[in-house]
C-alpha cells in the first residue's frame, strides 16, 4: 500500500494566524482528504491540513498561468505534480524552479522562463538570500518572489512577517540580481542536455 | 557588418534581441527574441535608434520568413517559445527567407496537418472511428477514408487495430481528423497495420532523427534481420521480425539509440550480427 502525500505537512506556514492545538478543547485547522487517487498502487491518499497549503499551489499555478501560452492548447489541462523529496528551506522557490524546468522538459510553449528566489530578513535587518530552514524560522520576515527571465519582472510575491517598504525594495533588488544566477544555471543545464544528442 | 547585439553576456536576454543567424545551431531558451536578417541593417552600429536616411520612399525589400515549431512572431521579431537548437533551412525556390525552427526534445505529440501517425482505434461510432494518436483528443477517421471503400464495401477495422494514416485537419480549435488515403485516393502504404509485431513509444526527436534522409541506424538495422517497420510522427514505432525474440531485440535497440553514441551502437550491432 503506498501513501502519497501531495504536500509536506511538516511545513506550517501558519504565520500566527491559525491557532494550533492549545490545551483542552483544542481547535485544529481544516482537514480535507481524497482517496484512491492513483490507479496503479493498491491504495493512495491525499491529505490536506490547513488552508495555507492550498495557497502555495495557487501561487505556483498563477505564476505558471502567466507564463505558459495557454492559447495554443485550448480545452486542455496541464497538470504539474510536485513531490517534496527533502525540505531544507526556501521550499516555494524550489517548487517554482522545478515547475519551470518540468514545463520546459515537457515542451509546453512558454513566453519566458521563471524562477523563484526567497529572502529572509533577520532581526538586525540583514538580508539573507536562499535561507535555510533554521534561518527562515528565526527570521523576522520571509519574502518569496517569482521573476521572469526576459526583464526580471516580478510575476508573484508572497511575504510573511514584518518589514518596511524600503526593505521590500531592497529584497526585490537582491532577488532580481540572484535570479540571474538561477537563469544562468538553467541555461547551462539545458545546454548540457542538448549537447548529449 | 557588426551584429546588433553581442552573444556574450550572462543575462538571458535582458531585452536584447540577438540576430537569428548568429544563434543557429545553439540552444535557445523560451523568452529570447531573435532578429531576422532584414532587421540587422536597421539596428546597425549606430544603435539607439539611429538609422541611415533612406532616399527612396519605396518599401524596404521584405524577406518572407516561415516561422516553424517553437517560434512565434512577436512584432517583427521571433519569440522563442520552446527550448532547443535553432535551425534554418534555405528556401529551395529562391524567393523568401527560408524556414526557422527550434529542434526540441519532447515526448508529447501535438497533431499537425500532414503528419503520418500510428493510431489505435478506440471506438466505432456510426460512420467514424475514434483513433487515439497520443494527443489531447482522439482523432476521427471516417470509414470512407480507405482505399476502395464505399458505403457497401466497408473496411475491416475493429477496435484495438493499429492504423497508419495522415492528418487532414489538425489545429488547436478543432478535433483532429485523419485519413488513410492520399489526395489521389490511393492508400500509399496507409491503412490497417497487419497482425503481430510490436508497438512501442519513443521520443519525437528520435523519430525525426531516424527518418532523416542520411540516417545510418536504419540501414544497419535492416542488415541485421529482415523486418517490417512503420514510424509514426507521434512517437510510435511498429516493428515486426520473423521471431518474437528478434522483434524484441529490434525494439530495444531502437529505444536505446537515443542515448547511445555511434561507437556504442556499432559495437552492439557487431555483437548481435555474430550471435
Amino acid at each position: 500500500v503506498e501513501g502519497a502525500m501531495q504536500t509536506d505537512a511538516k511545513i506550517r506556514t501558519a504565520g500566527g494566524t491559525e491557532p494550533g492545538p492549545q490545551g483542552p478543547g483544542c481547535s485544529l485547522r481544516h482537514f480535507a482528504c481524497e482517496q484512491n487517487l492513483l490507479s496503479r498502487p493498491d491504495g493512495s491518499a491525499s491529505f490536506l491540513q490547513g488552508v495555507a497549503e492550498k495557497s502555495r499551489e495557487r501561487l505556483i499555478r498563477n505564476t505558471c498561468e502567466a507564463v505558459v501560452l495557454g492559447t495554443l492548447h485550448p480545452r486542455t489541462s496541464i497538470t504539474i505534480v510536485l513531490q517534496v523529496v527533502s525540505d531544507a528551506g526556501s521550499l516555494l522557490a524550489c517548487c517554482l524552479n522545478a515547475a519551470c524546468i518540468a514545463l520546459v522538459d515537457a515542451g509546453v510553449p512558454m513566453r519566458a522562463l521563471f524562477c523563484g528566489v526567497t529572502c529572509a530578513l533577520d532581526s538586525d535587518g540583514t538580508l539573507v538570500l536562499d535561507p535555510t530552514a533554521k534561518q527562515e524560522k528565526e527570521a523576522r520576515a520571509v519574502l518569496t518572489f517569482a521573476l521572469d527571465s526576459v526583464d526580471q519582472k516580478l510575476l508573484m510575491s508572497t511575504t510573511k512577517g514584518l518589514y518596511s517598504d524600503a526593505e521590500l525594495q531592497q529584497c526585490l533588488a537582491a532577488a532580481q540580481a540572484a535570479s540571474q544566477h538561477v537563469f544562468r544555471f538553467y541555461r547551462e543545464s539545458l545546454q548540457r542536455r542538448y549537447s548529449k544528442s | 557588418m557588426a551584429e546588433a547585439a553581442a552573444v556574450a553576456g550572462e543575462s538571458l536576454g535582458g531585452g536584447r534581441a540577438r540576430a537569428a543567424r548568429t544563434v543557429l545551431g545553439q540552444v535557445v531558451l523560451p523568452g529570447e527574441e531573435l532578429l531576422l536578417p532584414e532587421q540587422e541593417d536597421a539596428d546597425g552600429p549606430g544603435g539607439a535608434g539611429e538609422q541611415p536616411l533612406r532616399l527612396n520612399a519605396g518599401a524596404r525589400s521584405r524577406v518572407r520568413v516561415v516561422c516553424g515549431p517553437g517560434l512565434r512572431r512577436c512584432g517583427d521579431r521571433l519569440l522563442v517559445t520552446k527550448c532547443g537548437r535553432l535551425r534554418h533551412k534555405e528556401p529551395s525556390s529562391g524567393s523568401g527567407g527560408g524556414v526557422y525552427w527550434v529542434d526540441s526534445q519532447q515526448k508529447r505529440y501535438v497533431p499537425v496537418k500532414g503528419d503520418h501517425v500510428i493510431g489505435i482505434v478506440t471506438a466505432k461510432s456510426g460512420d467514424t472511428f475514434k483513433v487515439d494518436v497520443g494527443g489531447s483528443e482522439p482523432a476521427s477517421l471516417s470509414y470512407l477514408a480507405f482505399e476502395g471503400a464505399t458505403k457497401r464495401n466497408r473496411p475491416n477495422v475493429q477496435v484495438g487495430d493499429l492504423i497508419y494514416g495522415q492528418f487532414v485537419v489538425a489545429n488547436k480549435d478543432m478535433e483532429p481528423e485523419m485519413v488513410c488515403i492520399d489526395s489521389c485516393g490511393r492508400a500509399n502504404g496507409m491503412g490497417v497495420i497487419g497482425q503481430d509485431g510490436l508497438l512501442f513509444k519513443v521520443t519525437l526527436g528520435l523519430i525525426r532523427k531516424l527518418l532523416a534522409p542520411d540516417c545510418e541506424i536504419l540501414q544497419e538495422v535492416g542488415k541485421l534481420y529482415p523486418l517490417e517497420i512503420v514510424f509514426g510522427m507521434n512517437g510510435r514505432i511498429w516493428v515486426k521480425a520473423k521471431t518474437i525474440q528478434q522483434t524484441l531485440i529490434l525494439a530495444n535497440i531502437l529505444e536505446a539509440c537515443e542515448h547511445m553514441t555511434t561507437e556504442q551502437r556499432k559495437q552492439i550491432f557487431s555483437r548481435l550480427a555474430e550471435s
